[in-house]
């Protein structure tokens, strides 16, 4: 048994993350007079939402007239028809509302000749459900993310929000069912710290870091996702991956969806403008699903550019000089940083890279965690939010520029919920010291893990089994291989080593639990995709081509316990949440 | 006479070298700063040869590939890897920059990596920039307008939008404060040029109504004259922003004011 001396805590709410979704909650949690405490394992700007650039969707209509709506409707037909129209109903209507909030928080946007956001076009983003593009993602030059990241972090601050940075969470404490708080050990001193919670806000973003080439940070781990498997709750939709059609070929370094958006395109190693091809109403701008599966069959017919022939040509040296300039600074940099190019001139090495994780911790439209026991159920006291949550409005396929919007969306919702629920300064119940104990084991035993192969070795063998058995296209006979080949990495966890044994910022132990997070995430991914035998947004099975609405109109449940996941279903939501609008029934998905 | 003693553990001790083990005739010596507090050990400078046929192109590279394998003990911090996130800022041959955009092969002989200088160590390459983010948080980042409505945007023209350019884009990273020798010597007092950077991002933002306040609370001996141009911050910056002119503005308003 081991022994730690803990710190505890007690908050009416703890936020774990302390991104976009973490910090707008936070906001809200502290504007509503809760108690609350933030989480995070790196400062808050240091979070990925700094890496988002193109921008945030909201139907303002400051370049032409939009509508909600139809904003609502891109989303269901993005999601290819798996997103929860309940929940697209409303990130689609209140999307205007928190973006103005943003920008009386301060985000420094791009503006138009008359002073207002300005909007630019993004893919699948269009008018009047499905007939021409619309202007509809705002934006701050390239890098919207880090001006709306930095912005929230100093509306925490003024409210006041109490922080505690480079802590690394460990385990949620459960008891008969029920979220009451969680551990965590603060890297700066090695202290281990009991947060006790009437709610947990989980904040924690993706798991790009499972795959071996992503747009991702290295903090991509999904510890929250991890967090509740252990739990005995289970992830949502985990087989829905996306590759982004423009990450940097050899590096991953992300290029907006934004350069495609102000005119730039896809060309092949024949000089053709492939796209007109596969989308030809939204060529460029079609959803990235459809893009980089366009891609993939491009390279993969012998149409691919360089000495491989394995990646395509961005081009925008077309464009005029001081759009590049005013719009795409960020890029220019990237691209002269990570491909030696000039944008100016010659166009940008790029490949489809794992961006974004559609699936995530299942929770209804008001952030609130759900599992199936019989029927949908909620979780008392834990939520959600932002990219480690699946609500679903993303479906089987997100739309580039609908992620921030969710981030603040659902961050704002999760706040508003949890003061419905919370009285300031009600009294925390005891928990027995079993779950601590429990979480503290496993802590200890990977600390002192003394075994032959070590956390980077299992890392990148998981990286390269998802790399290349559970990538764009898809089989039976890859994935099958593919789970197998993650199952026995799985087993490898029991000789793994840990040679630093301190615990004041050991990053070797960090990265240790980083990587038994993303192994049991690696596996449910693997697992649902395995099961779901149909082609679905960024699901594609090449044996199972069509999309299957009569068998798979559902979502997927995965519990894993370590190695061994169990699969189950639940219905898509078949009805919009109020009567502003009418429930879209599936279509063909063409663009 | 005061007599000044270095604390015990100021002085190097000898390091480890980490012989290169995969036979590469390619092989660059890097020269990593090392320490550890729960030791109670002095510093010291470990040495390994990487084996650079095998190596992408940034510093950042080299750290990850010595981590993962040759010796998981090295503590730095990293995230995003494309210069917006600020984790990995640090002083490479004798230069703050950002690991993950800073090319080895720009560095000649030996790879000398050592923390931002002039912080509180943590361990090995991580700085405390706990003092820096005070700082940060005293001139209050946040937007002071008195704009209620929830449906329309506060109108800001394009020039006025323009002014913010090459102010909101800094990432924190602190290469700039920790190269200026006026924030080593009066750190605790002096906001230095981070923070003077950001302090002036609200000071021209046309939508903000406390623009005097701010001037003044920031308008001080310690705070802000501190800075005496000497422009490393400017040659530090590893996003190509301009603190000193930034300096030089707040100055400037003052004078008028």
């Amino acid at each position: 048994m081991s022994s730690y001396k803990i710190i505890d805590h007690e908050y009416d709410v703890v936020v774990l993350g302390a991104g976009g979704s973490g910090l707008r909650a936070a906001v809200g949690l502290s504007e509503a007079g809760l108690k609350t405490a933030c989480i995070s394992k790196v400062f808050p700007t240091r979070s990925h939402t700094s890496a988002a650039q193109g921008g945030i969707s909201a139907a303002l209509g400051n370049m032409g007239e939009d509508d909600w709506r139809w904003h609502m409707y891109d989303t269901v037909k993005g999601a290819d028809w798996l997103g929860d129209q309940d929940s697209i109903e409303y990130l689609c209507k209140e999307a205007p509302k928190a973006v103005i909030e943003l920008e009386k928080y301060g985000v420094p946007f791009s503006r138009t000749e008359d002073g207002k956001i300005y909007q630019r076009p993004f893919g699948g983003m269009t008018k009047n459900y499905g007939n021409g593009i619309v202007q509809r993602t705002c934006a701050a030059a390239d890098r919207t993310g880090h001006a709306i990241l930095h912005t929230l972090y100093g509306q925490a601050l003024k409210h006041k929000t109490e922080f505690f940075i480079e802590y690394f969470a460990l385990d949620l404490l459960m008891k008969n069912g029920e979220c009451k708080g969680l551990i965590a050990w603060n890297l700066n001193d090695g202290t281990i710290h009991r947060f006790r919670a009437h709610t947990v806000i989980i904040a924690t973003g993706g798991y790009g870091k499972v795959y071996y080439s992503a747009t991702s940070a290295h903090t991509c781990t999904g510890d929250g996702n991890a967090m509740v498997l252990r739990a005995g709750l289970p992830l949502q939709d985990m087989e829905f991956v996306q590759f982004h059609p423009t990450g940097i070929y050899g590096h991953g370094t992300l290029i907006s969806e934004g350069v495609r958006g102000e005119g730039g395109y896809l060309v092949n190693s024949k000089g053709e403008r492939f796209m007109e091809r596969y989308a030809p109403k939204a060529k460029d701008l079609a959803s990235r699903d459809v893009v980089s599966r366009s891609m993939s069959i491009e390279i993969n017919e012998g149409r691919g550019v360089g000495k491989d022939q394995d990646h395509v040509h961005l081009h925008l040296s077309h464009l005029d000089k001081s759009v590049i300039e005013n719009r795409l600074p960020g890029i220019t940099e990237a691209a002269r940083l990570f491909a030696n190019v000039d944008v100016t001139k010659d166009p940008i090495p790029v490949v489809p890279t794992v961006h974004y994780n559609m699936g995530g911790i299942p929770t209804n439209y008001k952030a609130e965690v759900l599992t199936v026991n019989g029927s949908e159920k909620v979780v008392p006291g834990l939520m959600a939010i932002g990219e480690a949550a699946c609500v679903s409005v993303h479906g089987a396929n997100r739309l580039g520029s609908n992620s921030l919007i969710d981030l603040v969306v659902f961050g704002r919702a999760a706040a508003k919920r949890a003061a419905e629920l919370i009285k300031p300064g009600t009294p925390h119940e005891k928990i027995s010291d079993s779950e601590t104990q429990k979480c503290l084991d496993r802590f200890d035993k990977l600390r002192n893990a003394n075994g032959e192969t070590s956390t980077a070795e299992l890392r990148l063998s998981m990286q390269k089994t998802m790399q290349s058995k559970c990538a764009v296209f898809r089989t039976e006979k890859n994935l099958r291989e593919g789970v197998d080949e993650i199952k026995k990495t799985y087993d490898g966890m029991g000789s793994i080593s840990v040679k630093d044994k301190s615990l004041i910022f050991n990053t070797d132990l960090v990265e240790t639990l980083e990587f038994d997070n993303l192994i049991r995430q690696a596996v449910t991914t693997v697992d649902s995709a395995y099961h779901r035998k149909e082609s679905r947004g960024a699901h594609a099975r090449e044996d199972y081509p069509k999309r299957d609405d009569a068998n798979f109109m559902q979502h997927t449940l995965a519990w894993c316990d370590g190695k061994e996941t169990k699969i189950s279903y639940r219905p898509v939501h078949n009805s919009t949440l109020t009567n502003d609008v009418q429930y879209f029934p599936p279509q063909e998905r063409v663009y | 006479m005061v007599q000044i003693n270095l604390p015990e553990n100021s002085k190097l001790k000898k390091g480890n070298y980490f012989k290169d083990k995969t036979g590469s005739k390619n092989l660059r010596k890097v020269n990593i700063y090392r320490w550890d507090p729960s030791t109670g050990d002095s510093p010291r400078i470990d040495t390994y040869e990487v084996d650079m046929d095998n190596c992408p192109s940034k510093v950042l590279d080299i750290l990850n590939k010595i981590k993962n394998e040759i010796d998981p003990t090295i503590a730095y911090r990293r995230s995003c890897a494309h210069g917006v996130c600020g984790s990995c800022a640090m002083n490479m041959d004798g230069k703050n920059g950002l690991a993950c955009t800073t090319s080895h092969s720009e560095i000649s002989g030996d790879i000398d990596i050592f923390p931002l200088p002039h912080l509180k160590v943590k361990k090995d390459l991580i700085g405390d920039l706990d003092g820096l983010y005070k700082q940060y948080q005293s001139i209050e980042p946040w937007l002071k307008s008195n704009s209620k409505s929830e449906s329309t945007e506060i109108i800001q023209s394009k020039k006025d939008r323009e002014k913010l350019d090459g102010a909101y884009e800094c990432i924190m990273c602190a290469c700039c404060s920790t190269s200026c020798p006026s924030y080593w010597w009066n750190g605790d007092k002096y906001l230095g040029p981070a923070v003077l950077l950001q302090a002036y991002r609200w000071i021209i933002d046309s939508r903000d109504e406390d623009r005097k306040e701010r001037l003044k609370k920031v308008a001080d001996e310690l705070k802000l004259y501190r800075c005496h141009t000497i422009m490393n911050c400017t040659s530090a910056c590893p996003k190509g922003l301009n603190p000193a002119k930034a300096i030089a503005e707040i100055k400037k308003m003052l004078v008028k004011a």
